[in-house]
């Protein structure tokens, strides 16, 4: 009876499409993972600017410290939704720098 | 019925090679029916092994002495739970439970763990099959718990220092954190070989990663609770290698869960963090190498064993092959951040990594330098507690410290004068503690005083965190202060689970220092009416009492507690003698001061036949706040591993903004 379950869950892909035009194991293509890459770009600028803003409002980093880190930081976010509002394409300069 | 388990074990094994060999030719050659087969077929495995478990359940139910693992692990005197508890109590049970546990995950992780990337799934599957193929071919071909023989009256028993509630449990725990790891590694391995270097495998395995090291931590907490109430030595933790070889990967673990902190924030220490994962999950298999392999005895009982040049050989095979593919994916891996400022959070979150992944190595040069003296010059040299103390102080007194720093430093950078307004308060409380102390007569143990002191400091930094996070989210949502602080941990449960973690982590560094350098240990012989004395607590010795139950003898010292005059109790430290087994255990008898936190722990070293006892008693200031840390532990693990719906909803817009494919 065991046997039967799994002979049968290693068959299920080819009894449920015994003939397919595209059996090909598609991941993401260069275009979604540059999106991808700004996306998570995006995710992390926006991070690090709430991040800096609560520690600004709890007293770990000083009045001076924030506005010199906050400018950057901003920056960096707006050229990371630009870039994704932009839907860069391969050929396209990617404009966010990926250095911090 | 052995017949049935054995071939549940096949069935897994035939899985397990067809998830590897055809989910490997499906990743490699991108054929998406192939490769949703090969993911169907880690079902089958879990399902097989779960059978296998309940023929093996079964037998050491019914007390089947035609199974030799039975015979040679359980009798018909031992009670129900500890003939069930058998199941794991030798290397054939272990390994299947390492196998059913490790067939679990495979499922869970792969159905759960969408979002790393259809293509990055195809390779994980390849890489579970690859572990589990190894698992099943050992219980296959090597050390089957399903071996027979003509069926004996009764069994060998079971190791009567295993017959303990904790020690039940404690290998579950151990084998759901060790085998845990292999997710992550498996995830890790799966995005490298699909030449994917985003984050979504670190996020896929996040939770995972989280829990394996929890149950890890659990496991040994339980252990040492074990050692100190079961072998009855007034100890929790030996430096024994078997102890070693779950702390090492739980080191390892650590680093990990915070470095990958810093990859997600800043993208950084991408290599790092893979070989982290790789030198965790490497570490794991070789405590199971250690505990299994009887390498330990000597390296001539490690020739003799049936599994140990196995595990030695896939364990090479498994380092080597994920250093090489770390070493082709080099290019694909390095970024072009740097860090900004040494201080900063990124820097202390480093030179935590460094000072963790320093004390793992040299745990792990500890235990294997002995193994390979004998191999070399034939003889075993001994690497004992003052070794593993040194190393122990010069990397854990440090990492304590970091601790409390880590949480007051923001990231990127902090200036001088930021670092002086939140140091202030927890290092004014530092000071007034460590003077404190040193009035209170503390300074015996210099190791002592600084530890309580950098605890201290930890303590202060943590609290000022939750302080300071409520009194801005209050200023914020303008609401009271019960509703901005669970809306503070809700918003933050990484970084908050994490600070009540740090919580449980200083308590037990408190209650280490407390039962160790603070102990006082006097040790008497006391014919009946005789007394003695330590730490203000007077015992005397009335005499012996004896009884027979099911499985073994019981003889125990009846000894009276005084403090001045007011009695305390009566309190009975003696030996169990087990028929079955003919072994005699000690059984120690322990005062909890509730009000201290401290224990007075008694232990019948001798019985003698003039009825007189050789008592040894052990005053052990503060040390259940161990036991305390343990449930701290969980607690701040639980709430760094609860759903956040925020994080879901986030991260289901950024896969979709990125249009990409789950």
């Amino acid at each position: 009876m065991l046997a039967i379950v799994c002979v049968a869950l290693v068959a299920l892909p080819f009894l449920r499409e015994p003939a397919t035009r595209d059996d090909r194991l598609v991941g993401p293509d260069e275009l979604e993972q540059r999106r991808l890459a700004l996306s998570e770009e995006r995710d992390r600028a926006l991070a690090a600017l709430k991040e800096l803003e609560f520690d600004h409002r709890t007293g770990k980093v000083s009045d001076e410290d924030y506005r010199s880190l906050v400018g950057p930081l901003r920056r960096r976010a707006a050229e990371a939704l630009r870039a994704l509002d932009l839907r860069a394409s391969p050929t396209v300069e990617d404009p966010v720098p990926t250095h911090g | 019925m052995a017949d049935l388990g054995r071939a549940a074990l096949v069935t897994a094994f035939l899985l397990f090679v067809y998830a590897l060999v055809a989910g490997s030719f499906a990743a490699w050659k991108s054929r998406r029916r192939l490769a949703e087969s090969a993911q169907n077929a880690l079902l089958g495995p879990f399902l097989a092994t779960v059978v296998a478990a309940a023929v093996l359940l079964a037998a050491l139910a019914r007390h089947d002495f035609s199974f030799q693992y039975v015979a040679d692990h359980t009798s018909r005197e031992l009670p129900l739970g500890y003939t069930l508890t058998a199941f794991w109590g030798g290397q054939e049970g272990s390994l299947l439970l390492w196998l059913l546990v490790l067939s679990g995950y495979s499922v869970a992780a792969v159905l759960t763990a969408r979002r790393a990337g259809r293509e990055v799934l195809a390779w994980v599957v390849p890489t579970l099959g690859l572990v589990g193929t190894f698992f099943a071919l050992l219980l296959v071909f090597v050390a089957s718990p399903f071996a027979t023989q003509a069926a004996v009256a009764d069994g060998a028993g079971l190791n009567p220092s295993l017959q303990n509630p904790y020690m039940a449990i404690h290998p579950p725990m151990l084998y759901l954190g060790y085998v845990g790891l292999t997710v992550p590694f498996a995830f890790a391995m799966g995005a490298l070989l699909a030449r994917r270097t985003d984050e979504r495998w670190i996020v896929a395995t996040r939770r995972w990663t989280l829990a394996a090291w929890a149950f890890l931590g659990i496991g040994q907490l339980l252990g040492a609770h074990w050692a100190y109430v079961e072998i009855g030595w007034g100890g929790f933790y030996a430096w024994d290698p078997v102890e070693n070889a779950a702390l090492m990967p739980w080191l390892a673990a650590t680093a990990f869960l915070h470095s990958v902190m810093i990859q997600e924030k800043r993208g950084m220490l991408k290599v790092w963090n893979v070989l982290l994962i790789v030198l965790a999950f490497g570490l794991s298999l070789f405590g199971t190498f250690l505990t299994r392999s009887g390498i330990i005895q000597s390296i001539h009982s490690f020739t003799q064993s049936s599994i140990g040049p196995w595990f030695l050989g896939f364990i090479c095979l498994i380092t080597a092959g994920s250093l090489a593919l770390v070493f082709a994916r080099l290019p694909l891996l390095r970024t072009k951040t740097r860090l900004e400022s040494l201080v900063s959070r990124e820097a202390t979150f480093l030179y935590n990594n460094l000072l963790l992944v320093a004390l793992a190595l040299t745990i792990l040069w500890g235990v294997v330098y002995p193994i390979l003296s004998q191999a070399v010059t034939g003889q075993a040299a001994t690497v004992s507690k003052p070794y593993y103390n040194f190393f122990l102080h010069t990397f854990g007194i440090p990492l304590l410290l970091l601790m409390g720093i880590g949480p007051l430093v923001a990231w990127r950078r902090a200036s001088l004068r930021a670092l002086g307004r939140t140091f202030l308060w927890p290092l004014g409380a530092a000071l007034v503690a460590g003077i404190a102390l040193l009035a209170a007569g503390a300074g015996s143990s210099r190791i002592g005083v600084i530890a309580y002191t950098f605890s201290v400091f930890v303590l202060a930094s943590i609290v000022l965190e939750f302080a300071r996070g409520t009194a801005a989210r209050k200023a914020l949502g303008g609401v009271g202060w019960g509703a901005a602080f669970s809306s503070l941990i809700a918003r933050n449960r990484r970084r908050y689970g994490g600070y009540v973690v740090h919580a449980s982590v200083v308590l037990l560094a408190i209650g280490i220092t407390g039962a160790s350098a603070y102990q006082t240990v006097r040790e008497a012989r006391l014919k009946p009416g005789q007394s003695m004395t330590v730490a203000g607590d007077r015992l005397v010795f009335r005499g012996f009492q004896t009884r027979t139950e099911s499985n073994h003898r019981a003889i125990r010292g009846l000894v009276d507690v005084y403090r001045g005059d007011k009695y305390l109790g009566r309190y009975m430290p003696g030996k169990n003698q087990y028929f079955a087994e003919d072994q005699v255990s000690n059984e120690v008898a322990i005062r909890h001061d509730l009000l201290t936190g401290g224990d007075l722990f008694l232990i019948a070293d001798q019985v003698n036949s003039n009825g007189s006892i050789d008592l040894k008693a052990l005053q052990k200031p503060l040390v259940n706040l161990l036991w305390l840390a343990g449930l701290v532990f969980v607690g701040g693990s639980l709430i760094a591993l609860w759903p956040d719906a925020r994080e879901e909803r986030r991260l289901a817009a950024r896969y979709a903004d990125a249009a990409v494919r789950i």
